[in-house]
């Protein structure tokens, strides 16, 4: 069992507060921090991993304060955002380095290129490795210890779907094994999809904490707008609107479109189209007209 | 104190080919120069003096050391490379001795060694001149590698600070202000090479005690300095 644990954090540099006053326990698990760029996801994940002092609060790994705290990290597996990774070695140099600085030999690094699958190209320079393979050998560098805590921070970023899959069944099968593992994203789909946990983090602050359903439920229950052209505007508005999953359609002349309300939003998207094309009308446009990632944390923290 | 790990990740990022070509630069000059002087000048001992201390000590082993000392870690803290190191459970100070030796063995190989070959061009080391000023370049790489270490350590714009120190103040404002001379680790490690010599060819402004205290004082404080920063060295990361 490993807990980290954060207690009452800030951060500030200079007069520019980037974490305030955050309490929250990471248990075994996957946990997904959640926030729109510049939310202090990284700030925080730095202090997590003992890179940058809390200003207030503490941060503890099962009661051992994780700051100026060298022994902690044979229980602490990092993978940081940054790219820099030593470029001028093989892969499979790279993780023995890391498995000898720990005080393990080749056979753990070969072990930890097995589990990331990464063995076919170990032998290439880092330099020649596009990002999702990157992130496949830091990862493997994190996991060459077996370490309880795995910290991701801003995993996903730059891979292709593929690869994003490969790394989710990885990380999955980590939580499984009951390691505590935490990946921050600002892509709300990335943390739905893997993390049994989720903490939402905006403007430094912590905004919601729960497990999926919980905060999916805050996401889809809060009222929908769309923008929707098609080629006979008002029918479609005539149509929609005797289903209860519309709550208001106003129709924009200067546009030329309409604006929709929706209440209940997996009805609504399965309603649209099927309405449209029961009376013989062309949808030119459906677009969501508040569906930005800051609207949605907005309407979080207003929750 | 020393990881075999951190030294190996070490010297192959500072002898990475384009460092190295910049590292290898000074010492071919040297080498040129004092060829083409005993050449057309032939064995001079004022001459072979003026050379190593002018050109080799002077300019040539602060340069090395500056390149070595701030290329041993700046590039890794800059690039947040040094990352990897910081998140293993090693002491922060067995990081920095382990960089500092290498550091010193590189700025030793690029800087002492060119300067023992071109005193032997010059004037074949006649009254011990080559290997004065050889063990003065083995003396001072020690403490330029300190030195420089702890600026590449607390400071993103260590090379800068490196090459004003080594130009600015050994250079230029030790030989305008007396003083400055004697916070000087070229004069210091001239005190050095004036014992090995002997006679009056080689002269420093500092005695001996006094420049072999301050030589062992600057070097032992750099490094626990710079390991003290290491331990609370903060990754600001690209927010």
């Amino acid at each position: 069992m490993t807990t980290l644990s954060i207690d009452h954090v800030s951060r500030w540099f200079g007069n520019v507060v980037a974490v305030n006053d955050i309490t929250m326990t990471i248990g075994p698990g996957v946990t997904g921090l959640l926030g729109p760029n510049g939310a202090g996801k990284s700030t925080l994940i730095n202090m997590m991993g003992g890179f940058l002092a809390p200003s207030t609060g503490t941060v503890t790994l099962d009661g051992q304060p994780v700051w100026r705290n060298e022994a902690i990290y044979k229980h602490i597996g990092i993978v940081p955002e940054r790219e820099a990774m030593y470029d001028f070695l093989t892969g499979r140099e790279f993780v023995v380095a890391n498995a000898e600085l720990h005080g393990l030999g080749a056979k753990a690094a070969q072990k930890a290129l097995a589990t990331v699958e990464m063995e076919y190209a170990q032998d290439r320079k880092i330099q020649t490795y596009s990002k999702g393979m990157r992130q496949r050998v830091k990862m493997a560098s994190a996991l060459v210890h077996d370490p309880s805590l795995l910290l991701l921070d801003e995993p996903f970023n730059g891979m292709d779907p593929r690869q994003r899959m490969q790394l989710m069944d990885l990380l999955r099968r980590m939580g499984d094994e009951g390691r505590t593992v935490l990946f921050s994203s600002h892509i709300l789909e990335e943390v739905e999809q893997l993390a049994w946990h989720i903490e939402v983090v905006v403007a430094g602050r912590h905004a919601a904490s729960g497990d999926f359903r919980k905060i999916r439920r805050l996401m889809t229950d809060r009222p929908h707008r769309y923008l929707v052209r098609s080629s006979d505007d008002r029918a479609l508005a005539a149509a929609l609107i005797a289903d209860p999953s519309t709550a208001g359609i106003e129709v924009d002349l200067a546009e030329g479109a309409l604006r929709i309300q929706a209440v209940d939003f997996g009805r609504f998207t399965a309603l649209l189209p099927r309405v449209a094309r029961d009376h013989g009308i062309r949808l030119l446009t459906v677009s969501p007209s508040d569906e930005s990632l800051e609207s949605v944390f907005s309407y979080l923290v207003a929750a | 104190m020393y990881d075999p790990t951190v030294a190996r990740l070490t010297y192959r990022a500072l002898l990475g080919r384009r460092r190295a070509l910049i590292l290898s630069a000074l010492p071919l000059l040297l080498i040129a120069i004092s060829v083409v002087v005993r050449g057309l000048a032939g064995a001079d001992d004022q001459t072979a003096s003026d050379l190593l201390g002018g050109l080799a000590l002077a300019t040539m082993v602060p340069i090395i050391g500056v390149i070595a000392g701030t290329g041993a870690i700046g590039p890794e803290i800059d690039d947040g490379s040094v990352v990897y190191l910081l998140s293993k459970p090693l002491k922060r100070p067995t990081i920095i001795f382990t960089k500092l030796i290498v550091a010193v063995a590189v700025t030793m190989v690029f800087s002492a060694l060119p300067t023992l070959i071109a005193g032997f061009i010059l004037n074949g080391n006649g009254q011990q001149i080559a290997v004065a000023y050889t063990v003065a370049a083995l003396v001072s790489s020690i403490a330029y590698a300190a030195v420089f270490l702890l600026l590449g350590t607390v400071s993103r714009h260590a090379v800068v600070f490196g090459l004003v120190y080594a130009l600015v103040w050994e250079a230029l404002f030790g030989s305008l202000v007396p003083g400055a001379r004697t916070l000087s680790v070229q004069q210091w490690s001239l005190a050095v090479a004036h014992k090995v010599a002997g006679g009056d060819i080689v002269t420093s402004d500092v005695g001996l005690t006094t420049a072999t205290v301050l030589l062992v004082v600057v070097t032992v404080l750099a490094t626990w300095y710079a390991g003290q920063k290491l331990r609370t060295l903060t990754l600001a990361g690209e927010e």
